[in-house]
């Protein structure tokens, strides 16, 4: 195996994305990812030297929404699909990190 | 050991547009919890942001006011973190190309100008609101999709005084443009800093520590000198200052740590699929720049050279642009320029800050303050009656009308004040006396006596000038 | 009531004629949905009372004949969302999931008085080229059930070829429409992108996804197309290019006469089967017969595509999914000490294998010290892709070329190697990369499963796939061969 990405990587990736693996887990996805980002570095052959980025494949340019409220009245409909809520708000177990909140 | 200080502030400003940034949600607050919300801000499967073209106006602005350079081909960045209040677990920010770079504000502080650089300011949304209980948090989302404009300073700033100067330029020319209330206290206005200190000579720049909880400009200022004494002892003492994240505490006046911090944040950036890119043309800026109110710094000149205004009391009239057009408003009805100028910062400023409002917010209007002063000018009332006149315009009534139902008129005609000084002065033989035994203390007396005739109508000047002719004579 | 002898312009003439009710119609295809689908698994969920009541609403009002649609049953893919109607994305992460709006096709389909149905199995998120990953069942072949329908679009892609719907819609982000209706030997279309509005289909790869319609004939796909297209506000990559009736240039006098047409020498190079070559190399002497000029062209950097694929669209999906947090809808998992657990949690239970490899390409490929070689590399590449595209198109009418390197391959035979089964999607995910239509369509068949071809257009030129489309079903019969389901029909 060439070792293109490691556990420890694949761990701190999961940790980014919020996903878990048990170590059996971690057994088949390191070296299914390791082959895949292989081949993901063939795209080294190309030489795209001056070559712009491409983000986007749409024809619109420019196009904005003219500064209208509008209220959907949904917020109820949307509350009852929330897993839990409360007084009209979304209940989660406690945030106890701050250091995100501005 | 010499040091010098270098200062960081990310400014966020919140823009008082009608509709969210990427939603038609109205933008509003003091509603119920996620009144103002639907499927967009919520991030469910399947939604779509569309850019509100006010927003980007808004930023246009922002950038003309600061002096900045418009990017006229800009794009939004996806900034990648989950937190509850961030629903998409993205925002919807710019990093790549922001709408507008390397503007300035001029400060001054204690009489020396300086240019504090802006490095680039870039337009996003903001979160929803988390509210903390013991065992959960409750999550609003109304907030969700605030239009933000975030202003990133150059490290230009060398003091807290300069801190404090450059949040205040920023926040008058801000406001002069009315695309936000620009109010810490509100939040409409939020303030992160970033402090370091180095030895005077050394090139690179001091390790960073980041302040929270500065709720005003004067928070901001303490906490950095606080931080700046801080460093400076840490390094002086030998020690090295680390990378953390400190809180200012209002009643010590100290900052306490937070957390240190351990590399940089992992955000994930890359160009929103879902908004077509941004071609700002240079009609659209100079539309916008043509619209754009006159800014503080040429007011406060115009105060000063055209109207006789002192610096300072040009700079109280510019704190607002409120203020600032209610002055031009009311010179510009031929009131007397020092007087308007001192009726806004006294009784106006006065009554704003009794009763806890804003100057548009009242029934106030240039037109009857512009009346009372000439008024004042013209001899009809005195200033001591204009003190009732004053209390009736903030009711809304009209000066004239008010002055002629309440028969405020002054008396200052000799012919009718000099029968009733000669009958004060026939009532009152021992005044007389007093007044030829050189008891200047009379005159008083019987000038308080001709005002209870005249119900207080008299004008002062002549009855004064009448009196002593009398007694003299 | 199965629609195998049947398209949209007859059912409709029979509607008008009222030979045959809405409800009746609605009626019959639900029945036989039922009695086919334990053999296929196209659908996860039926849409029947409220079909019924909807279609006998049209009964009420009566169809006209400016109504080319209504009354007529069709099924959506269960990554569009329905108002009120499950949609699950074939995720458990969704699994008792009712959106409180519509997707912009699902009201255009509304308005053009369709009907639908149900709701059809794909691979979870859309992420799969099988329907293998879906979280609820595995679709299969409507010609031979051992084997996969292909994906993701792979129950919409089912449902039409086993004679359940007459039309339905489905997404390709990478080929999931057009794999799909190539293993199933129908009609499948991936419109120009910006071509039909994204709001509410379930975002994947938001840069390259775009629904389309899948039918048994080119026509029939045409009409459908012409319903769902157009410029929406809700979504401003949508373009606002006019939408022509594509349907209404299908006739007799279609023809490929005079057409260039560019035959991609790398599209028939190693990996593709003897069989799949063989029918595409017939395919371009069907045209040069009807007086089309086929030309051996190249698109050298074809090869690239999948790697710069698989960067691209992992990283838009690792950003698309994460709201999918247990926060605010769908699964939560119940076992949560504190928040980090309900996001671990909760997306790690809620989740599939293929779509957790994806999140983690994608996050990788977007990660601190890695952006500038994968995911900036990969958006170079793109460029470098669509400049292969315009240089030929610039000369030539369309590209012709397969769908799939193999006909349908067995269930279970590569879903346990993620790169073999990544690669299948060589011919179809440079298209995506580019924005380009892309048209599939019956073309042959090898050991009894159809074989698929593919014509890739200028953008914004549909009108020339179907014509040319039109044109091959017209001199060809492989699009009248039907399943037999068993011996059903």
């Amino acid at each position: 195996m060439a070792n293109r990405i490691n556990r420890e990587q694949v761990q701190h990736v999961a940790g980014l994305a919020k996903l878990e693996f048990t170590d059996a887990q971690l057994d088949a996805f390191t070296p299914q990812l390791d082959d895949i980002i292989g081949l993901f570095e063939t795209l080294s052959e190309v030489d795209t030297e001056g070559v712009e980025a491409t983000s986007s494949v749409s024809d619109q340019l420019n196009v904005m929404r003219e500064d209208v409220a509008d209220n959907w009245g949904q917020s109820q409909a949307l509350l009852k699909n929330a897993p839990d809520a409360a007084r009209g708000f979304i209940k989660v177990p406690a945030i106890i990190d701050e250091s995100e909140d501005n | 050991m010499n040091f010098e200080t270098t200062i960081g502030l990310e400014v966020h400003v919140e823009l008082k547009t009608h509709s969210k940034i990427f939603s038609p949600s109205p933008v509003e607050f003091g509603v119920d919890p996620n009144a103002n919300t639907n499927v967009i801000d919520w991030g469910y499967p399947g939604v779509l942001p569309t850019t509100n073209k006010g927003v980007v106006a808004d930023g246009i602005i922002a950038a003309l006011a600061l002096h900045a350079e418009v990017e006229q081909h800009t794009h939004f960045d996806r900034k990648n973190y989950f937190y509850p209040d961030n629903p998409k677990a993205y925002q919807i920010t710019q990093a790549d190309k922001p709408i507008a770079h390397d503007g300035w504000v001029e400060v001054d502080v204690d009489g020396v100008k300086k240019k504090i650089g802006i490095s680039e300011m870039h337009i996003e949304e903001d979160a929803g609101k988390n509210t903390h209980e013991r065992d959960y948090s409750y999550v609003d989302l109304n907030r969700q999709g605030t239009p933000l404009i975030e202003i990133v300073s150059k490290p230009d700033i060398a003091s807290p005084a300069e801190a404090y100067a450059y949040l205040e330029a920023l926040r008058q020319r801000i406001q002069f443009t009315g695309i936000s209330d620009v109010k810490m206290e509100e939040g409409s206005m939020r303030v992160d800093v970033n402090i370091s200190v180095r030895p005077v000579g050394q090139e690179k720049f001091g390790t960073k520590t980041e302040l929270k909880n500065l709720n005003s400009f004067n928070y901001v200022q303490r906490g950095l000198e606080y931080e700046e004494k801080r460093q400076q002892q840490v390094l002086m003492s030998g020690g090295s200052v680390r990378q953390e994240t400190r809180r200012f505490d209002e009643k010590t006046g100290e900052t306490i740590l937070m957390r240190v911090k351990e590399g940089s944040d992992d955000y994930r950036y890359f160009p929103e699929p879902d908004l077509p890119a941004l071609n700002i043309s240079d009609d659209w800026i100079k539309e916008l720049g043509d619209a754009m109110p006159e800014m503080p710094t040429k007011r406060r000149e115009r105060y000063v050279n055209d109207l006789g205004l002192t610096d300072y009391d040009a700079m109280v009239i510019t704190q607002t642009k409120e203020m600032s057009d209610f002055f031009d408003a009311t010179v510009a009805l031929k009131a007397d320029p020092k007087m308007a100028a001192n009726y806004l910062q006294g009784d106006v400023n006065a009554y704003l800050n009794d009763n806890h409002v804003d100057l548009q917010a009242t029934k106030l209007t240039p037109v009857n303050l512009a009346g009372m002063i000439n008024l004042i000018s013209d001899g009809t009332i005195s200033s001591k009656m204009a003190k009732k006149v004053f209390k009736a315009i903030t009711a809304g009534e009209e000066p004239k009308a008010y002055v002629e139902a309440h028969g405020l008129v002054q008396l200052s005609d000799p012919a009718k004040l000099q029968p009733i000084i000669d009958d004060v002065l026939q009532a009152n033989p021992q005044s007389i006396e007093d007044f030829n035994n050189g008891k200047k203390r009379a005159v008083g007396f019987l000038v308080g006596q001709i005002m209870k005739q005249t119900h207080g109508q008299a004008n002062p000047q002549v009855v004064n000038k009448l009196l002593m002719a009398a007694l003299q004579h | 009531m199965n629609y195998f002898k049947t398209d949209l312009a007859s059912l409709h003439a029979d509607l008008v004629a009222k030979k045959i009710s809405s409800k009746e119609l609605t009626q019959a295809t639900l029945d036989n949905i039922k009695a086919t689908d334990p053999k296929v698994d196209a659908f996860l969920n039926l849409n029947e009372e409220a079909a019924l009541k909807q279609a006998a609403e049209i009964d009420a009002q009566g169809i006209s004949a400016d109504q080319p649609l209504a009354g007529i049953p069709v099924a959506l893919k269960d990554n569009i969302v329905t108002k009120g109607m499950k949609t699950t994305a074939a995720s458990k992460m969704l699994e008792n999931f009712t959106p409180v709006y519509d997707a912009t096709v699902t009201e255009k389909l509304a308005q053009a008085q369709m009907i639908t149905v149900g709701k059809t199995n794909m691979d979870e998120f859309a992420m799969g080229g099988s329907t293998e990953n879906s979280a609820f069942k595995t679709t299969k072949n409507a010609w031979d059930q051992t084997k996969v329908p292909g994906g993701s679009s792979g129950g919409s892609a089912t449902a039409v070829a086993s004679g359940q719907v007459p039309a339905a819609l489905g997404s390709d982000t990478g080929g999931s429409i057009r794999q799909p209706a190539s293993f199933n030997g129908i009609v499948g279309i991936k419109p120009t992108y910006g071509r039909v509005s994204r709001w509410g289909l379930i975002a994947f790869g938001s840069s390259l996804d775009q629904i389309g319609p899948l039918t048994h004939g080119v026509k029939d796909n045409a009409s459908v197309l012409s319903a769902i297209s157009g410029h929406d506000d809700h979504d401003l990559t949508s373009s606002t290019q006019a939408v022509p009736d594509f349907a209404a240039e299908l006739n007799e006098a279609t023809s490929v006469k005079g057409m260039r047409i560019g035959l991609p020498k790398e599209f028939l190079a190693e990996g593709v089967s003897d069989d799949v070559k063989a029918a595409i190399l017939a395919a371009a002497d069907t045209y040069r017969k009807l007086g089309a000029t086929v030309d051996e062209v190249s698109l050298p950097h074809n090869k690239y595509g999948v790697a710069a694929y698989y960067i691209i669209a992992s990283s838009e999906a690792s950003s698309n999914l994460q709201r999918f947090d247990g926060i605010r809808y769908g699964y939560r998992a119940q076992d949560v000490q504190n928040l980090e657990d309900v996001y671990v949690k909760s997306r790690s239970e809620g989740f599939g294998d293929e779509v957790k490899r994806r999140i983690m390409l994608g996050t990788f490929s977007l990660s601190a010290g890695f952006y500038d070689a994968y995911f900036l590399k990969a958006a170079k590449v793109r460029t470098v892709i669509m400049n292969d595209f315009k240089a030929v198109l610039k000369d030539h009418d369309f590209i012709m070329g397969p769908v799939a390197p193999t006909p349908a391959f067995g269930i279970g035979a590569e879903i346990k190697d993620p790169l073999t089964m990544y690669m299948n999607d060589v011919l179809t995910i440079p298209v995506n990369l580019a924005g380009l239509p892309g048209l599939s369509l019956p073309a042959g068949f090898s050991n009894n499963l159809p074989v698929g071809m593919q014509l890739i257009g200028r953008p914004f030129d549909e009108s020339t796939l179907y014509k040319a489309g039109y044109a091959f079903e017209q001199n060809t019969d492989f699009h009248l061969q039907v399943p037999t389901l068993g011996g059903q029909n």
